[in-house]
């Protein structure tokens, strides 16, 4: 599924800068031809023509927004980053701790191009003074781990990686963190500190890791995506970043969208940003035959449900945000005619509720209530109130109430199911039958 | 200062607090759980959420977690809003979503902060119907029972036992509704500190083992404020009686000294109250068969006549006191036997190194710190002390000032001080510097920025060059080598760089020369314009400084009295001569005296050598005033009559003992005698006492014009408890001592500022977390002012540099010196007599460096027998971690053969050899 659905013919350089060297036949963009390729161009000229402030600058210019689904800034973040000559040199850390539901967007870079990635990093590490680079990879992902660390043993060798980089007089190396199987790890304080050994609890902010992350050391932490594009925005500069998405979105640059779930065609597509959910699913090739679209999430399952109705929206992080939902990753997950809600949403939340790190009280105890609660539903086992139960719960659970974002990413597809959907779960509160879904929608159907 | 507006009323706070933090302190109730005063926010548990609006016109609002909100001017906020209110239901809802309904059986209940805070939050129907996750709890050791299945992760025991207390060996396991707070395997808790889990714990996970092998609700135990007798720290505790025993020791509040926290040996070595075997009647022993079967037991003015009528024919008499009983026995001792001829009971060699401490507490123009006034040092020097073993409480103070860089480093990023786990992400492994220089590893070494492992010579060595290198015309050390050098140069740079640098020495290794090391410093940094330092030196029992001040003669001197002939009667106050001299010293002289009487509570060995031997009341049974090692004299009430439950016993105060054999002995009437009276002769026996006469409120003292009540209002049963005697309910004793009633009849409130508290209660407050309300601000200091008072004068400069710096240790052939390890487990003398403790302590072993028992052939665990002063006994053999070629350390308190002498600045040198098998070990009391 992780696979690009364009044709090479489709994919130029000049409008699929994160995409256009990949293969057809999937095997990896090796070293030799990622350099012969354009490759590390972008680095020499960082190093050559860029100071570390110039070039956060630049990308703060782009307006690269953080593609691992929260949007923020890449380039405000770098600016908000201490660094200086007087100031202590930390750490840039890739999150590439793919672990949203639904989405399998920096599995597809990593494997077939990790140099892009790299490239990314050692100017992210260029812009902020690091001495040292990170990747924490899901630990699953280990195709992503070799195709990775055949890359960094290649670059290091040519010089772009260790001490002198390039003979520039600047040190940077990356070493491949494989992480062992916690969603909670995309959080990136609870990344940092599961870096450190630690317990992966995400940490109390400020201060911010740009401020005080790995080892109390300045640490910027970016997705695999969002470092993949910063080499396109130092050779080409912010205003053609910008222009990549014409007068679809006020975003710059492209987007990896995605779609699983019951399409013909289900995988990845390089688009402008601001691209519409209807034409990323006619490129699916729509709905399996026999089948509608009910619902779909727009970019993971920490997303909230959408209506076909939002299909013509232009799948950005501002536009699917005024819609109560978030556009997240921007891989989409749909929900055919025949799926239940209940059961999909139950499906969700049991995977938050384990995925739930424990600190604060509200996702840990409140979540597996919430588990409970659907599955009586399910089993058309509920009783008078539930719903509601279940409504002020996602309230609860939502931002600002908790510790970190995990717990309002779960209330996000509770309460938009229930918004959307709620004859599905009224179905399940003390059924005749005691069936929750006699009719239309099979029991257990995801 | 800001203003702030809660609920339409202005207030002013402080403005560095977070709001949680301020509406306590200004006595609003919020609910919360894993904020702890001296632990900070973490704002894990969701708890304390309160509505902040951005200005007095916004209407909407937004929930805050007030532990991580800082105070800020102007702010409002709303605790009674509807969503504030409504959303703590609902945390509360999740929190007993597993909590079991087991409040009746749980030895929680009644203190329960749980069950506080869920009254506080109106939550009272539980909605959940689903089945609870349940755990298997862990064997945690003799102190501390473990229930997890009433956990409701606040986190507040890992952040309590490792980042507070250092402790490595708890930790929080698993993730989501599923973790588990334990160790990785059953195990005792190796903490020194473990006890105050069940204080930090809101809720009955972790619960104290000694109370539940008797236990009684908080609310029909009997409290009286207390001063722990187990060190010299003077932590305040808050004991708890029933049926005439001890059943727990809770925290006391002192702002100044302990705050929220004892050590275990402190809160769990009450046993030797409650001993089946203690005295509890005057006894006759014959001196032809010293034995307990031969003693006859007598009563009270009968045992007067006959010791009176002793003393009186024996002509002159000797009074020997104790550095554990209290001024006002050891005082009206000194006035019994006259002030010639009063000896404090303290070997010669410790007494004189005691009054060398005083000395330099006086004259080195360096202050005494408290224990809170520790935790705000910021570069610290430890000459000597393995603090976590000779005084725990000082050693967790000392840890809280090294963390406090943390603080200072996150307060310079704008990241306040009490938003804990930022400041340990900020801080990671920095820490002010501490620097130890002991005979063997300690767990302190961990956070220190340098170690010294030395003899005791080589220790105070140390100590001079530090000082020679912080003041040039202190004097120099001769042939020291490069290493040291450089340390002591890094140490005085330190302490040079400090705002506040702390010295700290004592009487662990019994070494004159590293307490007069430990003066240069001082001395040292005074003249370099470090006046604002200070200098801690420790004593060994809970009233050496008391008895310091007192003065009096070394009991060297007194059994030579008795030896020569010059003392033919002796009174001993609550001293166990056998553990402070060898045995056949002590029998010598004992043999010479005709007319030898003893008090004490417990059954000595110089219990039993007396002629009339008088059961005296122990901190429980008895009320009086100890001097800690701040010089800070601190009153301990007595917790219960023990004649109302055990009509048979005929336990009183020693100094009530004294009053009597006094009048006795001069054949006058006796008067009554009250404790004022004492207390106020000793404050009007030395200038330095002076101050005694405001230390404590008179018996007379009243609020609203009742007494105080040692017993929570809800005490139950007082008409049946005592009818298996008499169906008639007697009168409740009246204590004349003392304002508290031994009733639940009494003024038990907050509102009114008192200093002395038997125990913390405040209406919907039953757990410790009541203290908040006796505070002037949450973990500040008691509204009416910390209990006791200081007794050292102001800090002077005085005299010079001692100028005796010993030559470097060198290792001799075939013999070893002899060091006294502390062990806080079984290293006292008291609590060494409480199972609990037995159960815990680590076994007496002699310790050797690992190239000396490799040359003796001997292995870890072989017996060694070590011939120290021609006696030998034989322990167990230990590798010391770090310990110098040439010096073996024997735990203390652990052969009655070690008591030794070390006349003044002497050491003890003694042989070491593979012992037998089944040689004699530890001696059991």
């Amino acid at each position: 599924m992780s696979r690009i659905l364009q044709s090479a013919s489709e994919r130029q350089a000049d409008t699929h800068p994160l995409t256009w060297r990949l293969h057809d036949d999937e095997s990896p963009v090796l070293f030799d031809e990622y350099r012969d390729k354009g490759g590390y161009a972008a680095v020499t000229k960082a190093l050559t023509e860029h100071t570390y402030e110039s070039l956060t600058e630049e990308v703060k210019t782009a307006n690269l927004r953080g593609r691992g689904g929260a949007g923020f800034s890449a380039g405000m973040k770098w600016s908000l980053t201490v660094k200086g000559e007087d100031k202590p040199r930390g750490y840039v850390v890739c999150n590439a701790d793919e672990m949203e539901p639904g989405t399998f967007k920096d599995r597809l870079l990593m494997e077939q191009q990790p140099h892009l990635l790299i490239e990314g990093m050692i100017l992210a590490g260029f812009a902020n003074r690091s001495k040292q680079g990170y990747i924490f990879l899901r630990g699953e992902y280990h195709l992503a781990a070799a195709a990775i660390q055949r890359a960094l043993a290649d670059a290091r060798a040519d010089g772009w990686l260790g001490a002198n980089v390039r003979d520039s007089g600047w040190d940077f190396d990356i070493a491949l963190h494989t992480g062992a199987g916690r969603y909670i790890c995309g959080e990136e304080t609870a990344l940092i500190n599961s870096l450190e050994g630690k317990r992966a609890n995400p940490r109390s902010k400020p201060p911010f890791p740009g401020q005080s992350g790995a080892w109390g050391l300045p640490t910027v932490v970016n997705n695999v995506e969002t470092l993949c594009n910063v080499p396109g925005i130092v050779n080409h500069g912010a205003d053609w970043f910008q222009a990549l998405s014409g007068d679809l979105s006020d975003d710059g640059g492209t987007k990896l969208y995605g779609v699983s779930g019951k399409v013909n065609k289900p995988g990845l597509w390089e688009l402008p940003m601001g691209t519409t959910g209807r034409e990323i699913l006619d490129r699916a090739g729509g709905m399996r035959d026999g089948l509608t679209l009910k619902s779909w999430l727009p970019g993971g399952g920490s997303t909230g449900f959408l209506l076909p109705e939002h299909l013509d929206l232009a799948l950005d992080f501002d536009t699917i945000g005024n819609t109560g939902s978030r556009m997240g990753t921007g891989l989409l997950t749909v929900v055919a005619d025949n799926q239940s809600m209940v059961s999909l949403t139950r499906n969700l939340e049991e995977f938050f509720a384990r995925e739930s790190c424990g600190w604060c009280t509200p996702c840990r105890d409140g979540l597996p209530w919430s588990v409970k609660l659907l599955r009586a539903l399910e089993a058309g086992e509920g009783e008078a109130g539930d719903i509601a139960l279940l409504e002020q719960m996602a309230s609860d659970l939502g931002p600002g109430k908790t510790f970190c974002a995990h717990a309002p990413g779960a209330a996000m597809p509770l309460a938009s199911a229930i918004h959307y959907f709620r004859g599905e779960f009224e179905r399940g509160v003390a059924h005749p039958q005691g069936k929750a879904h006699a009719d239309p929608i099979p029991v257990g159907s995801v | 200062m800001a203003t702030i507006h809660v609920d339409g009323q202005d207030y002013e706070v402080e403005q560095s607090d977070n709001l949680l933090h301020a509406c306590l302190s200004l006595g609003l109730d919020i609910p919360y759980f894993c904020w702890h005063p001296a632990m900070g926010s973490v704002g894990a548990c969701r708890q304390c959420a309160v509505k902040q609006y951005k200005d007095a016109d916004d209407e909407r609002g937004m929930l805050v977690m007030s532990c991580m909100a800082p105070v800020k001017d102007d702010a409002y906020i709303s605790i009674d809003d509807e969503e504030a209110k409504t959303f703590r239901q609902t945390v509360i809802e999740w929190l007993m979503v597993n909590h079991p309904h087991d409040c009746p059986v749980c030895e929680e209940g009644g203190h329960c902060h749980l069950q506080d805070m869920t009254v506080m939050t109106g939550h009272d129907r539980r909605r959940y119907r689903f089945r609870k996750r349940t755990h298997r709890n862990q064997n945690l050791g003799p102190f501390i029972a473990h229930e997890m299945n009433r956990c409701i992760t606040c986190y507040r025991c890992t952040r309590f036992y490792q980042d507070y207390a250092g402790g490595e060996d708890l930790g929080a396991f698993g993730a989501h509704d599923n973790v588990y707070f334990g160790r990785h395997q059953d195990g005792t808790l190796e903490s020194e500190f473990s006890g105050n889990l069940t204080e930090v714990c809101p809720t009955g996970v972790f619960t104290d083992q000694t109370h539940s092998d008797h236990y009684t609700r908080k609310w029909d135990l009997q409290f009286a404020p207390s001063v722990c007798h187990q060190c010299a720290s003077g932590c305040n505790i808050s004991p708890g009686e029933r049926y005439g025993d001890i059943r727990r020791i809770e925290n006391r509040y002192n702002g100044d000294v302990n705050g929220y926290f004892l050590c275990d040996r402190g809160r769990f070595g009450y046993g030797y109250v409650n001993r089946d075997d203690r005295p509890t009647r005057p006894e006759r022993h014959e001196r032809t068969q010293a034995t307990e079967a031969a003693a006859t037991l007598l009563e009270i003015d009968d045992a007067l006549d006959l010791a009176a009528d002793g003393l009186r024919d024996a002509g002159g008499i000797i009074g020997i006191g104790s550095p554990r009983a209290s001024l006002e026995s050891n005082h009206r001792l000194r006035e019994l036997v006259g002030v010639d001829n009063f000896s404090s009971g303290i070997e010669a060699g410790e007494w004189a190194r005691l009054l060398r401490m005083q000395q330099l507490n006086r004259d080195t123009g360096l202050a005494t710190p408290s224990l809170r006034e520790i935790e705000q040092c910021d570069a610290i020097l430890v000459l000597g002390e393995d603090l976590l073993q000779s005084a725990a409480r000082v050693a967790l103070s000392v840890r809280q000032a090294v963390r406090a860089k943390g603080v200072a480093m996150s307060e310079a990023r704008d990241v306040p001080g009490w938003n804990a786990e930022a400041v340990k992400t900020i801080a990671q492994d920095a820490g002010y510097p501490l620097y130890l220089a002991t005979p063997e590893a300690s767990k302190l070494d961990a956070i220190s920025a340098g170690t010294l492992r030395g003899a005791p010579d080589d220790i105070a060595r140390l100590g001079f060059a530090v000082a020679h290198a912080l003041d040039p015309t202190a004097p120099a050390v001769d042939a020291l080598d490069e290493i040291t050098a450089t340390l002591a140069q890094r140490i005085a740079d330190d302490l040079l760089a400090a705002e506040r640098p702390l010295v700290i020495a004592g009487e662990s290794l019994g070494s004159m020369q590293i307490l007069e090391a430990a003066g240069n410093v001082a001395r040292a940094l005074h003249r370099r314009q470090k006046a604002q330092g200070a200098l801690t030196l420790i004593r060994r029992e809970a009233n050496s400084v008391g008895l310091g001040l007192l003065g009096g003669e070394s009991l060297d001197w007194a059994l030579e009295r008795l030896e020569s002939g010059e003392a033919k009667g002796v009174v001993i106050l609550e001293n166990d001569l056998y553990v402070r001299l060898p045995a056949e010293r002590i029998d010598r002289a004992l043999a010479q005296a005709s007319s030898v009487v003893v008090l004490d509570h417990q059954r000595t060995p110089t219990w039993a050598r007396a002629d009339i031997a008088l059961p005296a009341g122990t901190f429980a049974e008895s009320d009086g005033t100890l001097v800690s090692l701040e010089g800070r004299a601190q009153r301990f009430y007595q917790v219960f009559d023990p004649s109302y439950l055990r009509p048979d016993t005929r336990i009183r105060e020693s100094w009530r003992w004294l009053h009597a054999l006094a009048a006795t002995l001069e054949r006058q009437p006796m008067e009554t005698v009250l404790l004022d009276d004492l207390t106020e002769a000793v404050a009007h026996s030395a200038p330095s006492f002076a101050p005694l006469a405001q230390n404590a409120p008179s018996a007379l003292f009243r609020i609203h014009g009742l007494k105080l009540a040692r017993e929570p209002h809800r005490y139950s049963g007082r008409t049946a408890m005592r009818a298996n005697l008499d169906v008639n309910e007697p009168r409740a004793p009246v204590d004349v001592d003392t304002p508290f009633a031994f009733s639940m009849e009494g003024y038990s409130g907050y509102r009114e500022p008192r200093r002395e508290v038997a125990f913390a209660w405040a209406p919907g407050w039953n757990s410790p977390q009541a203290w908040n309300k006796f505070q002037d601000e949450v973990g500040g200091h008691l509204r009416a002012g910390d209990p006791g008072i200081r007794l050292f004068e102001a800090p002077a400069i005085s005299g010079d540099y001692y100028r005796e710096i010993p030559a470097a240790f060198t290792a001799r052939e075939g013999e070893w010196q002899v060091v006294e390890l502390p062990r806080l487990f079984g290293g006292e003398e008291m609590s060494r007599r409480a199972a609990p403790i037995q159960a815990r302590m680590a076994p007496a072993t002699i310790a050797l460096n690992a190239d000396d028992a490799e040359r003796l052939g001997i292995v870890a665990d072989d017996p060694v027998a070590l011939s120290l002063d021609g006696a030998t006994f034989t322990l167990p053999a230990r590798f010391g971690a770090g310990l110098p070629r040439g010096v073996v350390g024997v735990s203390s308190g652990s052969a009655e053969s070690l008591a030794a002498p070390t006349a003044v600045g002497g050491e003890r040198w003694g042989r070491v050899s593979l012992g037998e098998a089944n040689a004699t070990g530890e001696a059991q009391p």
